[in-house]
């Protein structure tokens, strides 16, 4: 097997060269979306398909004494039903935290867990079925927030876990924190709370499973990650991998709550085997509220030692999840809330505690930045603080310190280059910054913060050290060229990226790509459309393949043209030599030649990203091939009198490395600024529990569009983005993510806009008026301006890892971990660097994760 | 998605036809204009009625009358608020009213939903609108199949909530509906329709189908000054969490003759602040004098934790919005950023 790691992207080509990469092209699918031709699961028929639908738990906390399905059955067109004994097998995306059943065996845990199925000939008996199941319960005592959950052990909400109904704790020291402290002039600690919130993709999940034969099935659905759902229902149905095909539909939004395997895809592929019909499910609103998996609610402390200049001497920082009630990501998601605070701004010693707790309420997951917009809000808002303590403009005080290119990070990241420099810079000249700021009248402000995130997780989700993004080609005598890649379409255009890859490489143009995508039978794995990894990790993977065929095709060409295969010109669909461009082929030729030279055509490539220095206990978490930058102003006016404040304009200037098509970038900028500004100003994933003496009922507090609060156009402010061009050499033609990085910023630079309007500090998200109102009241009182929480949950976190940075000439590994000599082969959650490592040398084949 | 229970559908074409359909069938049939309150809440099984009687086919319930000044202004019941919006002699004639019907819901609900379907818009509330599974989880509420009000759970009352914006304009303009039903016609003044109730809201009998506003010529732009102002989260598609509908009549030396201020969406129905009318009657359009009656709208405000924002919150913006709505009254500037649709 050839290396597959093409070290340096951007030398692939010359992207001037190209028709399409660096310029704004009509994404592929593009016209099918706005005229309605796109299929999205839920426009799928077949013959005989039924409808499904799941009977979903009342209570918040209990064992289920008995589902009875009589009065369901009378229900006209009923045909079937399910309970979770008929699939006793657990499933959850990370192989540590197998904790789901696709229907409640014993145990419900929250207000929407499913504990039964019906399925009927039409979706209004289904629904009336549904209704009509009787489930009797056994309550238990129920637990809603991190407080409750560290206060009560019991009841356990699940059997594992750190204790109780912690479900993870974690504790890592990077470098001597105290002499770090010891060294600072100034030393500041701040409380942060950062409410938890829902994706709010426009559609709903759905699902139809097809049965074939006895024991084969395809499964079409609405996810982000079908690898990981072919191996969630390899699990539970019990049925080989191989007779399992699934298909990920293009996703109508995905944003992370797409991403993690769903009890009524499961569902619907057991009662499609049960009933040999093609079975269909799309789930209500209030359903997708309890699927959730949307951002953890977090209580946050961070302690930073500042020297004069507003260089970081040493940071503290912990975490408090609130997981909801069952595993999803959220070990993954724990450390993503200490893992990226190193790679912006050096940070020689830092130390970094977290802890998630169970709680009966819907699982939280990944959500646009998975877990790191938590703590870039706690930082960047503190940093305004001690910009302002310092005496320093808080630009200045970024400029001053930023993180150097190719370094490796006191907690052994390893950073590609960085744009974030020029980031600042123009988002300081756009909103006029130097000359605006502080001169604005009273009720008006500028915030800034910068943000950054990860191209792709460096390591895949369950342990195993195969490619994670494989791209196939197969070239023929028509000229055309199919394009296989499990990659999947959320509508970020990873389609459209893929495309204008190979129709660069080959000289083609978009629409001679045949392109086959997120097809378990059919298209090498992809790890799916997560961690902003595919335009990185499908994008080189694509550029081999291309790369590779293009080098078959110029060696046939060479031989025929009389010339040397590195004189050939692939462009306007011809092939050429440079010397003599009018003695070419057409591209039809070329394949054909190549074609009777060496047989049927097909090239691969695959990608693996390279190794971390990492290799203490949870260095699987931040380790990416390269970061993206990012840095905002918001302008916002706020009225004191009645604390109301609208954003009036964000500038947002994001390192994309190289855009392979600009308007795709500047989509998911503004897409970003959208969300980031939902978070920040009213979106609210709340609960509400009835008056304890009357009700146990622990509910979510309106799971319904018109009442979860997203922004609507009249509440968007104008946008004006920037996209910084450094070419990276880890991403294909140098590109990096754009998918995340440039929400980060958005909320801390509303809170610090406000902040500089009228003087408030708003600890926490999302900034209501109320709050706004309560801290000028404060300051008028003479207490301080603001408004958030007061102190931080007490947590034991642990014996501490110690891992001594790479200044204090540390290896990467932690000094006084135990666990760091146990020769296991399934260790912990994401599995490390070194087990790959070993992996590699064993060549252990065993990869799945009972 | 979520679907509807079966029914039976009537398109009446006349409205002797759906009088007679309503007469014959009793409480068990609903009658339905736009349906953008009656089919979500049926989707949800708030009601569960055996017969809906469209209004929609109905021309003589269709249509705004308004152009001859000298005259009563006359809408019908089902006019789509969108044709209210769009009517020029409507927003020159009563400019508050037609920024309350602006304010409604987003475009696309404006096109459906009708006039009189807003005036007769079910109460609302966050333990109450929601799906028959989340309703289950909680028991019910005392609005439908269950015993307790949850947003205040000694009370003897349901607390749901107003929700209309038409209801508080067209009350502070001092409008008239006529009411039809197979008895005959009645004429009743808007105030008198509502009840302080979540349950039994209307005073109207299942049996009787509103079918004109009646605006008085008293209440013209050109004798009367009005205002509406709304207090919600977003620029478009949220109901009122808060709305203020002032209007205001002066003499040429400007001082007040009558005054009539109601409050939407912090009580079951359109709560008058009547000790206003004294307030200012006799008096100039002070600062002074509108801060007064701002802190009277404040007390006579009852928001509770059933919708978004925070309730007292909310009682502090009933002062600061009457407060807004009377300066934008009085010429003079108002301090808090007003609502997006001001601009109407």
């Amino acid at each position: 097997m050839d290396e597959p790691k093409i070290r340096d992207q951007t030398a692939a080509l010359d992207p001037t060269s190209g028709r399409y990469v660096g310029r704004p092209f009509r994404r592929v699918d593009g016209r099918d979306k706005v005229s309605g031709v796109t299929r999205f699961a839920d426009d799928l028929e077949f013959p005989r398909m039924c409808y499904l639908r799941l009977v979903r738990s009342k209570i918040p906390h209990g064992r289920i004494s008995s589902v009875d399905f009589a009065p369901a059955q009378k229900v006209d067109g009923f045909l079937g039903s399910l309970v979770g004994t008929e699939m006793p097998e657990t499933f959850g995306i990370l192989p540590v935290s197998q904790d789901e059943h696709a229907l409640g065996i014993d145990r419900v845990r929250f207000v929407g867990d499913p504990v039964a199925a019906v399925a009927a000939t039409s979706e209004d008996s289904a629904y009336e079925a549904a209704l009509q199941v009787r489930v009797e319960y056994e309550p238990l005592p129920t637990i809603a927030s991190i407080e409750e959950a560290l206060a009560n052990p019991e009841p356990r909400i699940h059997d594992y876990g750190s204790e109780g109904n912690i479900h993870k704790r974690v504790s890592m020291r990077f470098g001597d924190l105290q002499s770090g402290f010891e060294e600072a002039d100034l030393i500041l600690e701040d409380h942060f709370f950062y409410e938890g919130n829902t994706h709010m993709a426009l559609e709903q999940h759905a699902t139809v499973a097809v049965p074939e034969d006895v024991d084969r099935i395809t499964v079409y659905s609405s996810t982000q990650t079908p690898h990981y759902l072919h191996r969630a229902l390899t699990r539970v149905l019990g049925i080989p991998a191989a007779r399992i095909r699934v298909i990920a539909c293009p996703n109508g939004g995905g944003f992370g709550g797409k991403s993690d395997p769903f009890n009524h895809e499961i569902v619907a592929a057991r009662m499609a085997l049960k009933l040999g019909r093609p079975t269909k499910i799309t789930l209500d609103r209030e359903e997708v509220f309890y699927c959730h998996r949307g951002r953890h609610p977090v209580s946050m402390k961070i302690r930073t030692g500042f020297s004069k200049d507003g260089a970081m001497t040493a940071q503290h920082l912990q975490t408090a999840l609130d997981g909801g009630a069952y595993g999803s990501y959220g070990v993954a998601s724990t450390y993503y809330t200490g893992a990226l605070q190193t790679v912006t701004y050096p940070l020689p010693r830092y130390q970094f505690d977290g802890v998630r707790c169970f709680t009966n309420k819907p699982p939280c997951g990944p959500k646009r930045g998975h877990g790191t917009p938590q703590p870039r809000f706690a930082f960047e808002v503190h940093l305004d603080k001690a910009a302002e303590k310092l005496g320093i403009d808080p630009a200045d005080l970024r400029l001053a310190n930023l993180a150097t290119p190719g370094q490796v990070t006191a907690n052994w990241l390893r950073l590609g280059t960085i744009g974030l420099r020029r980031c600042i810079e123009a988002v300081i000249e756009g909103s006029e910054w130097r000359q605006r700021r502080g001169n604005l009248p009273y009720g008006r402000g500028l915030g800034l913060a910068c943000g950054a995130y990860m191209c792709g997780a460096g390591l895949p989700i369950y342990w195993n050290h195969l490619p994670q993004s494989g791209v196939q080609l197969k070239l023929d005598r028509s000229g055309g060229v199919a394009l296989f890649c499990g990659e999947t379409e959320i509508g970020q255009g990873s389609d459209s990226v893929l495309a204008a890859l190979v129709a660069d490489v080959l000289g083609v143009d978009l629409q001679d790509i045949r392109l086959c995508v997120a097809d378990t039978d059919l298209t090498p794995v992809d790890l799916g459309s997560y961690s902003s990894r595919v335009t990185l990790m499908a994008g080189n993977a694509a550029l081999q393949a291309a790369t590779r065929a293009r080098n078959l095709i110029a060696g046939a060409v060479a031989e025929r043209l009389e010339t040397a295969p590195e004189n050939l010109v692939f462009a306007e669909r011809r092939v050429f030599d440079s010397a003599a461009p009018e003695a070419g082929l057409s591209f039809e030729d070329a394949v054909i030649t190549a074609e009777a030279r060496f047989g049927t055509l097909s090239t691969v490539g695959s990608y693996i990203p390279p190794r971390s220095p990492g290799k203490y206990r949870g260095a699987g978490v931040g380790p990416s091939p390269t970061y993206s930058y990012s840095a905002a102003v918001i302008e916002v006016e706020v009225d004191p009198s009645s604390g109301i404040y609208r954003p009036v304009h964000v500038w947002l200037a994001h390192d994309i490395g190289r855009a392979i098509n600009p308007t795709l970038v500047l989509g998911q900028i503004e897409g970003s600024v959208y969300m980031g500004l939902g978070e920040a100003m009213m979106e609210e994933q709340a609960f509400r529990r009835l008056p304890r003496h009357l009700s146990d009922a622990l509910v979510h507090k309106v799971p319904s569009v018109l009442e979860y609060k997203t922004p609507t156009f009249l509440d968007m402010p104008e946008v004006t983005s920037y996209l910084i061009e450094d070419p990276d050499p880890e991403g294909p033609f140098g590109a990096k993510e754009v998918g995340q990085g440039p929400l980060l910023p958005v909320p801390p630079a509303l809170a610090n806009a406000i902040h500089d309007a009228v003087g408030v500090r708003i600890d926490q998200v999302p900034i209501q008026p109320y709050m706004i109102l309560q801290a000028l009241a404060a300051g008028d009182k003479g207490e301080e301006a603001r408004f958030g929480p007061i102190g931080f949950p007490e947590v034991d976190f642990g014996e501490t890892l110690i891992v001594p940075t790479p200044e204090e000439g540390g290896d990467g590994r932690a000094i006084n971990d135990p666990k760091s000599q146990r020769h296991s082969k399934m260790r912990g959650d994401t599995g490390t660097m070194s087990d790959r490592d070993k992996a590699l040398k064993t060549k252990d084949r065993a990869l799945t994760t009972k | 998605m979520l679907r509807l229970p079966q029914f039976r559908f009537h398109l009446p074409g006349s409205i002797r036809e759906a009088l007679s359909i309503l007469a014959a069938e009793g409480p068990e049939a609903r009658v339905v204009a736009g349906g953008t309150d009656l089919w979500p809440n049926m989707k949800r099984r708030h009601q569960k009625p055996a017969t809906v009687v469209s209004l929609m086919s109905i021309e003589e319930l269709n249509g705004v009358d308004v152009a001859d000044t000298s005259r009563e202004a006359r809408i019908g019941a089902t006019t789509l608020l969108e044709d209210l919006v769009r009517n020029p002699a409507l927003r020159a004639r009563f400019p508050g009213l037609a920024r309350a019907v602006a304010s409604i819901s987003s475009p696309p609900l404006r096109h459906m939903g009708t006039l009189g379907g807003n005036i007769c818009l079910d109460t609302r509330c966050t333990y109450y609108n929601q799906t028959e599974d989340w309703r289950r989880a909680i028991d019910y509420c005392m609005k439908e199949a269950g015993t307790v009000c949850w947003v205040a759970p000694s009370s003897s009352r349901c607390w749901a909530h107003t929700a209309s914006d038409s209801a508080p304009m067209l009350c502070a303009l001092g409008a008239r509906l006529r009411l039809l039903s197979a008895d005959g016609e009645r004429i009743l003044p808007i105030t008198e329709l509502y009840r302080d109730d979540g349950i039994q809201y209307l005073t109207k009998r299942p049996d009787e189908v509103v079918a004109d506003v009646l605006l008085p010529t008293a209440s013209d732009s050109d004798h009367c000054r009005s205002s509406f102002w709304k207090l919600r989260r977003r620029g478009s598609i949220d109901f009122a969490v808060l709305s203020v509908a002032a209007a205001v009549w002066t003499d040429a030396r400007g001082v007040v003759s009558d005054a009539r201020i109601f409050l939407g969406a912090v009580g079951s129905q359109p709560v008058a602040v009547e000790a206003a009318t004294e307030t200012l009657r006799g008096q100039s359009l002070t600062e002074e004098r509108i801060a007064e009656v701002a802190q009277l709208a404040r007390k006579l405000a009852t928001p509770m934790d059933n919708t978004d924002f925070k309730a007292q919150w909310r009682g502090l913006m009933a002062a600061r919005y009457t407060e807004a709505a009377l300066r934008e009254i009085a010429g003079l500037e108002t301090e808090v950023l007003p609502p997006r649709h001001a601009t109407l």
